[in-house]
């Protein structure tokens, strides 16, 4: 048997912006060609790295966005205070420029749509990012799994992908922590125990529970869920946050 | 982690350079700024190897042990009743970052020493999380080290090292252990947390000494 | 802000240090389950705690805090500190 965890080395490429869109007033998405792409899983990130004329680098690693079906790579990137690298990549970055990435990483938060059971998403912020991919992978493989997504933002202009949050066997409910337009039918407010317990898939489910956000809303949303009853080893949870420096 | 750093080993122009990419705002050299470092500007980075503890300052105490002929224990009203010092430095971090002028306030190592009477020439310095760092006892006496719990005339945060942490700037900062609770003497050089780790016995930032060998 | 919150959570996952280590393993480490040599308690690495942005790497016990790994590329040299890991264990080998 062939190792499951072995892969081939991973090293830098260049990929080729193809375009620079709104997705929201502080976020970007990025859509590269890469020659030779190995190809991904719904979920992986990659590494992207920026070098300076005098040979400073800078690193972060980012969620594919796109499904493993899409021709291209989709990254949505957030603008970060002081962020030197979302800085560079929401506001300099323009279609035929080149960058440099290494990937796809990480083999622990994917969904490869083989998997049985019911998906439970659920997503803070940006963290909805790698849940576009596996969405995505829901439909193009026209899956019949039941996905829930529980989807937490501060307003309605930074909910991302928007247009990529339905489809057959998708339902998604949406949760606003500030300001809420007229009208708006989503909830209002912080994901909490009671929002868990009403808007996702019971524990009985057995579903696999994918969380992805900011490191607070992750350990809030990860204990509710399993003081709710859900399986801790059905839980996979992916923490973002800032790191290296100011 | 080297995703920051101006790589020291190549020092050559890369294979490849992002169009439009400079990195954060790097000021002009200054004569204050040893080999390798930029100037941070008025930003304030946070490194942390661990989580931030949570002592509570009844709980406190800063001990003095080791070689020593007898154990010295300060609590936290005893520290803060000691002679204290207002002390302007700057501070470099390995991770090749400095920042100038940086306001502290606090009470001198000489003092915490005190009439300690010890043939020790090393400290290693521990902190609540489990964190370490090895000092010559030279390089934190004769008024070059403090325990501090004020910077820019506010308590010092958590995230800073608080309630105190050790200032020693002439020294790479991971040698500043935050949220430092003592100090043991000894006539062996016992390394610290990144020191067993290769990173260098003393750190000086002017020779940069950032690794073993180095 | 006059009082600041509770410090800003610096704890990551093995997302953010799955790059950096393949470069060293040709195994994909997310992967792994690792036993704690602190308190013997073994789970998915991904369940430990991954700090990030200090001079190295720092991966700990969430049980514990107990530092199973430490990894750095720093200075042209990569090191390797697994002291604290007791067994690593990857599927399919």
């Amino acid at each position: 048997m062939a190792p499951a965890a072995l892969r081939r080395r991973l090293n830098w490429q260049l990929a080729e912006v193809l375009s620079v869109t709104t997705e929201t007033p502080t976020a970007r998405r990025l859509r590269l060609a890469v020659h030779d792409w190995a190809g991904h899983a719904a979920g992986q990130h990659v590494d992207v790295r920026l070098t300076a004329p005098d040979g400073y680098t800078a690193q972060r690693s980012y969620s594919i966005a796109s499904p493993p079906q899409a021709p291209h790579l989709d990254l949505v990137v957030e603008r970060l205070e002081n962020g030197e690298v979302s800085e560079y990549l929401t506001e300099e970055l323009r279609s035929g420029d080149l960058l440099e990435l290494r990937g796809p990483i990480g083999g622990y938060f994917v969904w490869p749509a083989t998997a049985a059971g019911p998906v439970q998403l659920i997503a803070g912020g940006s963290g909805v990012v790698p849940f576009l991919s596996m969405l995505g992978h829901h439909r193009a493989t026209r899956s019949e799994i039941q996905v829930r997504l529980l989807y937490s933002a501060r307003t309605e202009a930074d909910l991302i992908g928007t247009g990529e949050l339905a489809g057959p066997g998708i339902s998604t409910t949406l949760t606003l922590t500030r300001a809420v337009p007229p009208g708006w039918e989503g909830l209002r407010r912080r994901v909490d125990v009671t929002m868990l317990a009403e808007h996702t898939l019971a524990p009985e489910r057995s579903p696999l529970v994918f969380v992805c956000g900011p490191t607070a809303f992750v350990e809030t949303v990860a204990a509710g869920m399993l003081s709710l009853g859900h399986d801790q080893s059905r839980i996979k949870t992916e923490r973002f946050g800032a790191t290296g420096g100011p | 982690m080297g995703t920051n750093d101006i790589d020291p080993d190549t020092g050559t122009a890369p294979r490849f350079v992002s169009r439009g990419f400079t990195g954060r705002a790097r000021r002009p050299r200054s004569a204050r700024l040893p080999p390798g470092q930029y100037d941070v500007g008025s930003g304030f980075p946070v490194l942390s190897a661990g989580p931030t503890p949570n002592t509570h300052l009844s709980r406190w105490d800063f001990t003095v042990q080791g070689q020593v002929d007898r154990v010295r224990h300060y609590s936290w009203a005893d520290f803060r009743a000691l002679p204290r010092e207002p002390v302007e430095v700057d501070i470099h971090c390995v991770t090749s970052w400095s920042k100038f002028d940086t306001r502290w306030e606090g009470v001198s190592v000489d003092t915490l020493l005190g009439d300690v009477e010890s043939g020790a020439e090393y400290a290693l310095a521990f902190s609540d999380g489990g964190y370490t760092t090895n000092l010559p006892l030279a390089d934190i006496t004769g008024g070059r080290a403090w325990v501090v719990d004020t910077y820019d005339g506010a308590p010092l945060r958590p995230e800073h090292g608080g309630p105190a942490r050790l200032l020693v700037p002439h020294l790479y900062f991971w040698k500043s252990a935050k949220w430092v609770r003592g100090l043991v003497l000894g006539e062996v050089e016992e390394l610290g947390f990144w020191e067993r780790f290769g990173y260098h016995r003393y750190g000086d930032p002017w020779r940069q000494q950032r690794y073993a060998g180095d | 802000m006059s009082t600041p919150p509770n410090p800003p959570d610096r704890r990551l996952d093995i997302n953010a240090a799955a790059g950096p280590l393949a470069e060293l393993f040709a195994v994909d480490l997310t992967l792994a389950t690792v036993q704690c040599d602190g308190c013997s308690n073994t789970t998915d690495l991904a369940r430990y705690d991954v700090y990030a942005d200090g001079p190295g790497l720092v991966i700990r016990c969430q049980g514990c805090d107990h530092v199973v790994l430490r990894y750095s590329t720093a200075g042209g040299r990569l090191r390797l500190d697994m002291t604290g890991t007791r067994l690593l264990v990857i599927p399919g080998g």
